[in-house]
């Protein structure tokens, strides 16, 4: 190793031209939004809703979260997933960004699909990258499924994280009218803080 | 074998750092949990030259309506490079930024400085074989923020890379040589001594465009992903 990482920066406040353009109505584009799947792409649709609170327990209005997933037979749309057991979905990427500034209530809002078990003993997950202005560097968490409990039990990421904790990875799933939905909120502070990972 | 190098928390600001104030309630106070790299952390997106536009890496011309943007117009260039040297290729490299004046085009931006019809700020362009990258746009002006009192950010773009796989993503920002702001602002100040300079970027001669443009020259090193396919 001989170079130096380039340090971290806030996202800050005004990201959304940049990043979120369509979302915020700006007339510029973005490479990936909250609609993760279309009509072609293959597994159960779900749709992913939560909020994120600072240490006050306030809702935070400027936010920026990223998903990145495999598809529904548990494989990931990248060069180093080259397991051909597992089919790619030509119409699924696993990429989702969403900002919190659009909904009144500050939720963010993904339309995906619920990923396979990516490696054997391995629960079924999303891995979440979370900015903001005031965190200087991303957040890295993950998204695990409420109706996985047995699966959850035995994956190695979520038993290193102390049992206590373990509640702040877990999406609840509620079957709503409009379709399956899962609830994950995150807490950056608290009594809750959400479990976030070095990697 | 795949690996992965850690991120480097020397080179990066704490996530609690007082003096940069939202800090304070919105970083993460616990221990991060460490967990042994998969496939999941050695893989990410990839955006190709499927998603530029024509004008995407030219931000003195995208946002054009009735005219050229206020300011000075700039040249930014460099490569993006992994922690062992290696070129990053073809990674998407988005950034952001006020106008010459000092103003985003966001909504929520209420610094009482004129917006330029012309000048959207934003735009985004990829990396080619060797890590190079090139995007033109007009030096961002400085603009007061309610930190401190008299509260003042340095000139600075905005950057969002992707690199290998999520491992890598990185969002910074770029600020440039002999800003007497930088000295006084928090957000550079939360990272280091000795890293924080890392993000002012060079001015070059080279880069300059006669009659046209300065030019300057940031690097980016992202963390190093050295991941060999998994088959089955
Ligand atoms: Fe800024």
């Amino acid at each position: 190793m001989s170079l130096k990482q380039t340090p971290s920066q806030t996202v800050g406040p005004y990201f959304a031209y940049g990043l979120t353009a369509q979302q915020y109505h700006y007339p510029q584009t973005q490479v990936a939004t909250g609609a993760m799947a279309n009509d072609e792409t293959l597994g159960e649709r779900i749709r992913i809703l939560g909020q994120v609170f600072d240490g006050q327990g306030q809702r935070i209005n400027d936010a920026m979260i990223e998903l990145w997933q495999a598809n529904a037979a548990g494989r990931f749309n990248h060069p180093v997933d080259a397991r051909e057991s597992r089919p790619l979905d030509p119409a699924f990427k696993g990429f989702g960004r969403v900002g919190t500034g659009t909904t009144p209530d500050n939720s963010f809002r993904f339309d995906t699909i619920k990923p396979g078990v990516a490696q054997d003993g391995q629960a079924p997950f999303i891995s979440v990258i979370l900015f903001m202005r005031g965190l200087p560097n991303h957040a890295y968490t993950r998204l695990y499924f409420s109706d996985e409990a047995s699966l959850n039990a035995e994956d190695p990421v979520l038993n290193k994280v102390e049992a206590a904790r373990r509640d702040t990875l877990i999406a609840t799933r509620h079957e709503t009218s409009t379709g399956v939905e899962y609830r994950f909120d995150i807490h950056m502070q608290g009594p809750h803080e959400t479990v976030f990972f070095n990697f | 074998m795949s690996t992965l190098t850690k991120r480097d928390w020397a080179s990066h600001a704490a996530y609690i750092s007082p003096e940069y104030k939202s800090t304070v309630l919105r970083g993460v106070s616990r221990n991060l949990v460490d967990i042994d790299p998969e496939l999941s952390e050695l893989t990410g997106p990839a955006y190709g030259a499927e998603v530029l536009g024509p004008l995407d890496h030219d931000l003195t011309k995208n946002g054009q309506v009735n005219g050229e943007p206020q300011g000075e117009r700039i040249v930014v260039s460099g490569r993006v490079l992994d922690e062992n040297g290696n070129p990053v290729a073809n990674t998407l490299v988005e950034v952001w930024q006020a106008n010459a004046a000092g103003r985003y085009v966001h909504k929520a931006d209420q610094h009482d400085a004129p917006l330029d019809p012309n000048f959207l700020g934003s735009g985004r362009c990829l990396t080619d074989a060797n890590g190079c990258y090139r995007f033109y746009t007009i030096k961002p002006g400085a603009y007061p923020w309610g930190n401190h009192p008299n509260a003042w950010r340095p000139n600075h773009i905005h950057f969002s890379l992707f690199g290998a796989s999520i491992a890598s993503r990185l969002v910074t920002q770029m600020y440039f040589p002999g800003d007497p702001l930088l000295a006084l602002d928090p957000i550079y100040l939360s990272v280091p001594q000795g890293a924080r300079e890392r993000m002012i970027a060079d001015f070059s001669i080279d880069v300059t465009e006669e009659g046209f443009a300065l030019g300057y020259i940031f690097d980016i090193v992202l963390r190093g992903v050295n991941a060999t396919p998994m088959e089955d």
